[in-house]
């Protein structure tokens, strides 16, 4: 894949929220960003910080008050399946089956006939063989995550946004989804933008790392992660990566969210995710 | 990998539904309950002029259906959970017949015309079963072109209501308003305005479940969370599939709820109107035959009434259940 070829432009974007107490919040200033073609890039940062604001901008799900988000050179004004987004909660429909749910982007789009026979495809890749015909109240919420990543990548979109979609998840399920992102990221081909606190997911899963500082929200350093392709917790150059991030974040926030993992208090976990 | 995900289980609900002591003595009294009501008809002579043959027939009946349950149940362990779970209630069942039969048909202390005992209204039941057959029908005809008339009623302006800001501006305060009114204190306006009963019935019955149902998917379309339309926008939706395949969806067990009070309502209605104005159906019957005096007949179509309303509503239950079958905990 080319590395160079420009897929998404962010330049010049303020976000202002006004609550109804008149007053104001800086959700995002001045933020200029390059996200590149097939590449995988985590926006990190503590509570506030706009992360996951910019994720919705470039879904199209709010719009800024200046600046501009572009694709290919296009202004992202609505959502559109060309831009698939999976939120923390998977928000699939509870009264359709799993099935069903992956088949919602065909028939939104009218190409339901022509494509239905991919369904098969996307449920192998997710690996949830088996659990077709099942209601989203009888699968767990890593299984939800799974079927509503599948959901979005049916439509082949051109970027993936993930809005924190592994946050409610226990530690295991957590590491076992991060493989299987990582594994679909390779497969497909398909950018990601991915939005968490987790600074272990984000050495683990990105080719470049934007930090983000809160009020006002921006980006105060991109890291690009210079780690070989099969990646292990437990490498060296893993994890002095991951104490590199670590020190950037606390350096840059001074609201330090207690929510940020230590992996250094973890050690039990670390290499679990190989294993699987 | 696959390998490692399972289903989540199923809650386990068995041992909760039937916590009935699980013992077949319970089911064995149940039984000798019911024949001690039998062998008292039979046996204990009558102070009233009662036919007490379809008494009896009818507790024939009712335990060999007990005997023959209960054999089917060796190979039915599901069944048998069931029976034994019914069989202190059976048991209870059998004695209030007893008793009732004893102090009326039996001993004369209920007096007729208005306290009849069982063997009179069971009597009454049969004698009349074709008068209890032709007003069924002609209640249940006005009951359900009524419901369903307005439910459709109820469904497409609930949509709109719940959808469109202009709708919901101009209809809701008069839903809001008009709602709260009994269906029947338009009982006066109705038989004025309309050209004979059964259509004045059918309004009294359509406003009766309009509102309830429209009420509801107002508000079930309304509270439609925010994120499963941003889903449904990120996955190339437009505008109508968001209301047909979002929003209504996200109603259904909502309709499911105003249809439940519509249907209460609309029972009411139903007897009460036919009470009013109509020569057909159980609300005219039951009042024809209190105007008789006939107080057997007022009970037997009491009891009419609740075995056709019970069959309604399991009608309702259970097409709710199928269709809300991707509801967590549904089937309880």
């Amino acid at each position: 894949m080319s590395k160079q070829e420009i897929l998404i432009n962010i330049s010049g974007i303020n976000r202002v929220y006004y609550d109804t107490t008149g007053k104001t919040t800086v959700a995002l200033q001045d933020v200029d960003l390059d996200i590149r073609k097939g590449e995988f890039i985590t926006f990190i940062g503590p509570s506030g910080c706009g992360k996951t604001t910019l994720l919705r901008l470039i879904a199209g799900l709010d719009s800024p008050q200046s600046g501009v988000v572009s694709i290919e050179g296009q202004p992202i004004e609505k959502p559109g399946y060309e831009r698939g987004f999976v939120f923390q909660q998977a928000a699939l429909f509870p009264w359709k089956t799993v099935e069903e749910n992956i088949a919602i982007g065909l028939k939104a789009r009218k190409v339901f006939k022509e494509k239905k026979q991919y369904i098969k495809d996307y449920i192998d890749l997710i690996g949830l063989t088996g659990f077709e015909k099942a209601y989203p109240h009888e699968i767990s919420g890593g299984m939800a995550q799974r079927v509503a990543i599948a959901r979005a990548l049916i439509n082949e979109p051109k970027v993936l946004l993930l809005d924190e979609p592994l946050g409610a998840l226990d530690a295991f399920t957590r590491i076992e989804l991060q493989t299987t992102i990582r594994r679909i990221w390779k497969k497909t081909g398909t950018t990601i933008v991915l939005v968490t606190h987790d600074v272990d997911e984000a050495v683990f899963l990105s080719d470049r790392i934007a930090i983000m500082t809160a009020r006002p929200g921006r980006i105060s350093e991109v890291i690009t992660v210079n780690l070989k392709p099969e990646r292990d917790r437990n490498d060296d150059e893993f994890i002095i990566l991951r104490r590199r991030v670590l020190e950037k974040l606390e350096l840059a926030g001074k609201h330090w969210s207690s929510r940020l993992i230590d992996p250094l208090e973890q050690p039990s976990i670390s290499g679990v995710g190989e294993a699987i | 990998m696959t390998k490692r995900i399972t289903k989540k289980s199923e809650p386990e609900t068995g041992h909760v539904e039937y916590w009935k002591p699980q013992s077949g003595w319970w089911y064995i009294s149940a039984v000798i309950s019911v024949l001690v009501a039998l062998g008292v008809d039979t046996l204990v002579p009558d102070s009233q002029f009662v036919n007490t043959l379809p008494y009896r027939v009818f507790l024939e009946i009712f335990i060999t259906t007990l005997i023959v349950l209960w054999v089917i149940s060796f190979k039915a362990n599901s069944l048998r959970k069931i029976l034994y779970h019914q069989a202190q209630f059976i048991f209870a069942v059998g004695i209030a017949l007893t008793v009732w039969d004893l102090l009326s048909t039996k001993s004369n202390i209920l007096q007729l015309p208005f306290f009849p005992g069982p063997a009179q209204i069971i009597s009454v039941i049969v004698s009349e079963r074709e008068t209890f057959l032709i007003s069924s029908y002609y209640s249940l005809r006005l009951f359900s072109v009524g419901l369903i008339l307005g439910t459709i009623l109820g469904i497409s302006t609930g949509i709109l209501i719940g959808w469109y800001q202009q709708w919901y501006y101009w209809l809701f305060p008069i839903l809001k308003v008009i709602g709260i009114i009994p269906s029947i204190a338009w009982i006066p306006i109705a038989v004025v305005v309309f050209p004979n009963s059964f259509i004045a019935g059918l309004f009294l019955i359509v406003i009766a479940s309009w509102f309830p149902v429209a009420f509801m998917v107002s508000v079930g379309i309304a509270s439609t969370p925010k994120v499963y339309y941003e889903a449904a926008l990120t996955l190339g939706a437009n505008e109508r599939f968001l209301l047909t395949n979002v929003a209504i969806p996200n109603a259904v067990p909502d309709i499911f709820t105003g249809l439940t009070t519509a249907t209460g309502f609309s029972f009411l209605t139903l007897i009460v109107s036919e009470m009013i104005g109509a020569k057909a159906g159980l609300g005219w019957y039951i009042n024809w035959a209190k105007t008789w005096s006939a107080y057997d007949k007022v009970y037997a179509s009491i009891v009419i009434m609740a075995i056709v309303f019970s069959i309604i509503l399991a009608v309702l239950n259970s097409t709710r259940n199928y269709v809300l079958r991707w509801k967590k905990g549904i089937s309880k």
